[in-house]
């Protein structure tokens, strides 16, 4: 290597990743450089922004009442009128979709938040304790992954009591969602964990006589939570649509709650004649699962940084 | 003789072997059966040994990351096996461990300032909270790494410096002793010698000492003191560098040294080189009597039923440890103890300093060609032109690489 190359690494070094010698940085920090330039982050952001202002103040978008039927024009194309049509029961699909937003996004947002929670805690103890403790776990685990969902969640619906209360139906639902979704989590968690325990950077934190928590909270789960990340942004979008199932079947929300799931099963009988009424609410459920999977996604490769 | 600041007594780790539903113990795995060393303040102490023999097991015994099956370690005369939660937190301090692989024993999510600093954190009196900054970036100085790199991830390091790294945050509590497992056997040979260099530099300022447990058998006369050799898990011979390099008395550090490379090509074929038959056995159904008499050649009867003590045995010159019946000293390498020698000023400097390296290992020093560990042995011979064969005389290049292919 010449001196003249060697001047110039030396002087390039300095501006290298836009300031190393800057304070003490943490992961968290530079996840945030990172999503901060992705244009990804900005798109989903907007949207989930978009929804979130939806669910919580529907009237902002539309002046329409959801739940007034115009029998006359029933099955109606989209028209200057209705934006989006009219479905089968002349209720303003625009206005169904705004409205609907709220049961989706909470129903789709708590489970996957509660299914993370619960499913990654029980996934990190058995992984890190093992023994009996992840025998013990494990097993239980597998006694709720054996119900199937519909079967399991008509038991958990119907055994609650019924209730008019739109957030308690939501919880109910969500409820139903989380006990028959945790084990799934738990069981990525678990896997992860194994394989990052023998890692010799964890040895290295107990040689340096860490707390098992804090191995866990800073050299565990930071590894460890990638693979969840990913898949509990794809799961977001399967609980709305299970949501759907359940209206369907008549124990989840009910008309005249509104949802996209529920909008969605009721369009599935004019599919081929009327599509327009399929068409508009699961636009917007697949745009909001989008958002979170492209959220996640970034976070994802935000949280690695050899992505950098 | 300085104190003595870590000794093992009688150490045993046997592991489980379980069969079966009802995971029944069907035998053990006797992976390190019964050892005892001392290792003496500011000293190297080498650990050699084939794969399996127990050494890792026994770095991993000594910094209490595995409980002993029975005997003891005590740290300066206070036993380490028996000792409360918070004693061994204490203790910790006072051992740290360097791990083999640079590449997984830094944690890939966090930046150089944070796992140089988790020791600091952990244990919160060292170092106040305002220091611990300042403290890192001394010791990144230390290691021979730019203190500006603080903020940045394990990956953007070479396999080099992210074993310095490793060191950084083993000295970071200025323990007493440094257990290196392996640390430069996943390292190019370069970069070993760097890594090696840096770590006697550092035992001179910190007065450090080191268990430096290694297969290579080179790299563990270069640093050591005192070596010990291993064969499943126990101890065949231990005594001073000489004393087991120069006079081996027992027959398997005698087979082991005779397979070192010996850079001089006018004693090829020369050499009585001891090629061993067999495997090693099975440590979990180890043979009885001496472990090594299955692959001995000087095996009798006594040695299949009497296991040998690891007790001084004459070397011809006075006496070390050895666990052999019929110890007796051979001289199985001509070596040259180059501790003393002043490098040749020919070759690159053993400084381990790449401060100008900027990039990733791409810096004028932190390069790959230049092959310092070479001139440890190498001395005796004329510095060798590698990349340009001097075309002066070109027959006897031709002559050299028909050499090499017969």
């Amino acid at each position: 290597m010449s001196d003249a190359a060697i001047a110039e690494t030396t002087s390039a070094a300095p501006t290298h990743e836009g300031g190393d010698t800057g304070p003490a940085r943490s992961l968290a920090s530079d996840a945030w450089r990172t999503m901060r330039r992705s244009p990804f982050f900005w798109i989903s952001s907007a949207l989930i922004a978009v929804f979130l202002l939806m669910a919580i103040w529907p009237s902002l978008f539309t002046s329409t009442d959801p739940t007034q039927a115009v029998l006359s024009d029933a099955r109606v194309r989209p028209n200057s009128e209705a934006w989006f049509g009219r479905d089968i029961q002349g209720y303003d699909i625009y206005s169904r979709c705004i409205y609907g937003a709220r049961a989706s996004i909470l129903v789709g947002l708590l489970s996957t938040v509660l299914t993370t929670l619960v499913g990654g805690t029980v996934g990190v103890f058995a992984g890190y304790a093992g023994g009996w403790t992840d025998t013990l776990l494990s097993r239980l685990g597998d006694i709720f992954f054996a119900i199937p969902l519909l079967l399991g969640a008509v038991i958990v619906l119907v055994t609650l009591p019924a209730t008019d209360n739109y957030f308690l139906i939501v919880l109910k639902v969500v409820l139903a969602l989380v006990v028959l979704g945790w084990p799934s989590m738990a069981r990525l968690m678990r896997s992860s964990v194994i394989q990052v325990k023998p890692n010799d950077y964890v040895q290295a934190a107990r040689a340096l006589g860490a707390s098992p928590w804090r191995v866990i909270r800073s050299h565990i789960v930071p590894n460890a939570l990638a693979p969840m990340i990913v898949v509990a942004t794809i799961n977001l979008g399967a609980y709305i649509s299970a949501e759907a199932t359940l209206s369907y079947l008549g124990i989840g929300l009910q008309p005249p709650t509104v949802s996209w799931g529920v909008d969605i099963s009721a369009a599935v009988v004019g599919m081929r004649t009327t599509p327009h009424m399929l068409f508009f609410p699961s636009l917007f459920l697949s745009l909001a699962v989008l958002a979170f999977i492209m959220l996640g996604d970034v976070v994802r490769d935000a949280l690695d940084p050899k992505n950098r | 003789m300085p104190e003595v600041v870590l000794s093992a007594q009688n150490l045993v780790k046997h592991y489980p072997i379980k069969r079966g539903v009802l995971r029944r113990t069907v035998g053990h795995v006797k992976a390190v059966d019964g050892v005892s060393f001392d290792l003496h303040k500011g000293e190297t102490l080498g650990i050699v040994g084939e794969s399996g023999c127990g050494k890792s097991t026994l770095g991993r015994l000594l910094m209490r990351l595995e409980e002993p099956t029975a005997g003891s370690v005590t740290f300066e005369g206070q036993d380490w096996s028996g000792a409360s939660a918070r004693d061994t937190r204490r203790l910790r301090r006072d051992i740290q461990i360097v791990f083999q692989d640079p590449y997984t024993s830094l944690n890939p999510r966090m930046t150089v300032g944070d796992i140089i600093g988790e020791p600091f954190e952990i244990h919160a009196d060292v170092v106040p909270k305002g220091g611990r900054r300042q403290r890192v970036q001394e010791l990144l100085d230390l290691v021979g790494l730019n203190p500006e790199h603080i903020n940045r991830y394990p990956h953007q390091f070479s396999g080099g410096q992210r074993q310095r790294i490793g060191i950084a945050r083993g000295i970071a509590l200025n323990p007493k002793v440094l257990i290196c497992d392996e640390p430069v056997s996943a390292l190019d040979v370069s970069v070993q010698a760097q890594v090696v260099n840096l770590m006697e530099k550092l035992q001179d300022e910190l007065g450090l000492a080191y268990v430096f447990i290694a297969h290579d058998l080179s790299v563990v006369r270069h640093i050591s003191d005192r070596v010990g050799v291993m064969y499943l898990g126990r101890m065949a011979e231990l005594g001073e560098e000489d004393e087991v390099y120069a006079r081996p008395t027992h027959p398997y550090t005698q087979a082991l040294l005779s397979a070192v490379p010996v850079p001089d090509p006018t004693l090829r074929g020369k050499r009585d080189q001891i090629v061993l038959v067999g495997d090693v056995p099975s440590p979990a159904n180890p043979p009885s009597g001496c472990r090594f008499h299955t692959r001995c050649w000087k095996a009798q009867d006594v040695c299949s039923t009497l296991e040998p003590e690891l007790e001084p045995r004459a070397d011809g010159h006075g006496e070390h440890l050895s666990a052999c019946h019929f110890a007796e000293p051979r001289l199985v390498v001509e070596t040259v103890d180059v501790t003393g020698i002043e490098p040749d000023d020919r070759f690159v400097s053993t400084d381990t300093d790449d401060l100008v390296d900027a990039g990733a290992g791409l810096g004028a020093e932190g390069g790959g060609e230049e092959l310092d560990s070479g001139q440890a042995e190498d001395r005796a011979r004329p510095p060798a032109t590698e990349d340009t064969p001097q075309v002066s005389d070109p027959t006897r290049v031709v002559e050299d690489t028909r050499d090499n292919q017969g």
